[in-house]
């Protein structure tokens, strides 16, 4: 018997739930921000679903209203994208260490 | 490319963005984490295109709307002051709601472009994933621009109620599910459309009962929600790299939103019920006002300076008067004056999880002179002045003594220990649970009524 493939998604799902549960707990407090930053965008790895939307094709017919909603889709997630990882990059940046030789 | 290698190549991409998460464990080695996110992303979107068939004029297209969007997304992270940041987040949680939203709709509209059927013939399973998407997704989108909308002060902070509120939430709640059911026999477009518009509605109702100051929860709780909107399109896509983000992302908001519940003593219920906070404002005026003493800038330079060690706790009004920079210009001269600086952060302070601290850092404040609650607050006993600045309810004793106050019981940073408390304020008004803070009028406390940043400025001159 074979099992469905949904089942498979799912445990993949299911394991990665705890898989981010055990990573978040260990993100530092002081982190967070950056943390919600970068789950914005990675969660945009929607984008991939806006691409297969916009790049869909039926024989013939030009452009249909799933190929508009796409090309929308990937604007919007495109902005999450960069947005988010070069916001992410210019918070990390600024976290820094007592430099020993300036401060007591 | 085969579909197998495709598949291995979208499981790599999940694991990147898993180990992007795990830089984030500490400064040092967070930004190669988000060198592994931006790879992961990189793999899943070339994947992508070697996966689909494509004409030369769609490729285009599709091209024009990333450079588009990349470009609008570059200007916005780099223009954002970092006092907008928890706008910015609600911004950004709002366009992936959206852009579930939208790939759900063309999945429902042609599902042949994603192999689950034909129009109107869609596999159920596949039916009920993509309306689970859609239907996050479209709460995602309008909670987040009620959230950005209050953030930005384009809406008032104070929280919407009505009758019946939370029985019409329940109602539509349950007509959300029976739609679903519904669309499961009948694939009409119109019942689909009736979903995505009741989801959109329910969205904003969600949120404009919660007041301003509970804003880190319902930030963190759409975050959430954007990943569980990612992972419904992922089961629809069968996309692995999705199904594992969307459940990173979901688990990651859902915990951000317990540690922000736990830092104010109050479950996840009682925020998202909403109307708290500005109900006991008139009973507080009724009050006869105590003696406070207060005193001016070059008072608090005087206590400062001949202190062996203070603490400052920033709050919000840190944030709204951008006083960050003044206050680490303070710092700075303090420790030429030998004394001991560092600073005091809760978990709730701010609008958002990590605001306080990304502030801090914005100021060049070294990152291992701020501390997280519970790793300072048995130092206030042994330190000279607390340096309160636009924090409040905090920092209120009342939520360990009066078992009536609605703060009872919230952690709170033990500044009443140390030797001498300096509260940096506008005036007396009580802060977002709308209780009066007993600190102010002790013996020990000296109240410095000015705006944080300048008042910050004019503590520095007086030091010099």
């Amino acid at each position: 018997m074979e099992v469905d493939p949904f089942i498979f998604r799912l445990s993949i799902f299911v394991l990665s739930i705890f898989v981010g549960y055990y990573v978040v707990w260990s993100v530092t407090p002081s982190l967070h921000t950056p943390l919600m930053s970068v789950t914005n965008a990675i969660s945009s790895v929607i984008i991939v679903g806006a691409i297969i939307a916009a790049s869909g094709l039926t024989s013939g017919a030009g452009f249909e209203f799933s190929n508009i909603l796409g090309f929308f889709a990937i604007v919007l997630a495109a902005i999450n994208i960069f947005g988010g990882f070069l916001v992410t990059q210019r918070m990390l940046q600024m976290y820094k260490k007592k430099k020993k030789s300036k401060n007591n | 490319m085969s579909t197998s290698l495709a598949a291995i190549l979208y499981l790599i991409s999940g694991i990147l963005f898993i180990l992007a998460l795990r830089g984030l464990s500490s400064p040092e080695t967070s930004r190669r984490g988000n060198f592994f996110g931006i790879l992961g992303m990189i793999t899943a979107i070339v994947v992508t295109f070697l996966s689909i068939n494509i004409l030369f004029n769609g490729l285009i297209y599709i091209l024009i709307a990333l450079a588009l969007g990349g470009s609008l997304g570059s200007i916005i992270a780099y223009r954002i002051p970092m006092t907008a940041m928890p706008q910015l987040v609600a911004g950004f949680h709002s366009l992936v709601g959206l852009a579930a939203v939208f790939v759900a709709l063309s999945a429902f509209y042609s599902p042949q472009f994603f192999g689950l059927g034909t129009p109107h013939n869609i596999k159920i399973a596949s039916l009920i994933e993509m309306s689970l998407g859609a239907s996050i997704g479209a709460i995602t989108f309008t909670g987040s621009i009620i959230a950005f909308l209050k953030l930005q002060g384009l809406m008032s902070g104070t929280p919407i109620i009505f009758k019946g509120q939370h029985f019409i939430n329940l109602l539509i709640g349950v007509g959300i599910v029976g739609v679903i059911f519904y669309l499961i026999n009948n694939q009409n477009n119109n019942i689909f459309w009736l979903l995505i518009i009741a989801s959109l509605l329910i969205g904003v109702l969600l949120i404009i009962p919660i007041g301003g100051a509970d804003m880190p929860v319902v930030i963190s709780m759409l975050n959430s929600y954007s990943g569980w909107a990612a992972a419904g399109i992922g089961f629809t896509l069968e996309n692995t790299a999705l199904i594992i983000t969307g459940a990173l992302v979901g688990s990651s908001g859902a915990i951000l939103s317990y540690i922000m519940c736990k830092g104010m003593n109050r479950s996840f219920f009682n925020v998202i019920l909403g109307g708290f906070g500005g109900n006991n404002l008139a009973e507080h005026d009724k009050k006869e006002r105590k003696p406070v003493k207060s005193g001016n800038a070059e008072d608090a330079a005087f206590l400062m300076k001949n202190a062996s060690s203070v603490i400052i706790v920033p709050g919000y009004g840190m944030a709204v008067a951008q006083a960050q920079h003044a206050i680490r210009e303070m710092a700075d001269n303090l420790k030429k004056n030998g004394v001991r600086v560092t600073y005091a952060i809760h978990p709730v302070a701010g609008r958002m999880p990590g605001h306080m601290n990304v502030l801090l850092a914005e100021a060049n404040v070294p990152y291992d002179e701020v501390f997280e609650l519970e790793n300072i607050n048995s130092d206030f006993a042994n330190t000279d002045v607390a340096f309160v600045i636009g924090a409040n309810d905090v920092t209120n004793p009342i939520a360990k003594t009066d078992p009536k106050s609605p703060i009872y019981g919230m952690p709170i940073l033990d500044v009443e220990k140390s030797k001498s408390v300096l509260f940096v304020k506008r005036s007396l008004s009580p802060g977002y649970a709308g209780i009066d803070n007993e600190l102010f009028y002790r013996d020990n406390t000296l109240m410095l009524f000015a705006d944080a940043k300048k008042m910050t400025e004019n503590i520095v001159k007086n030091l010099d």
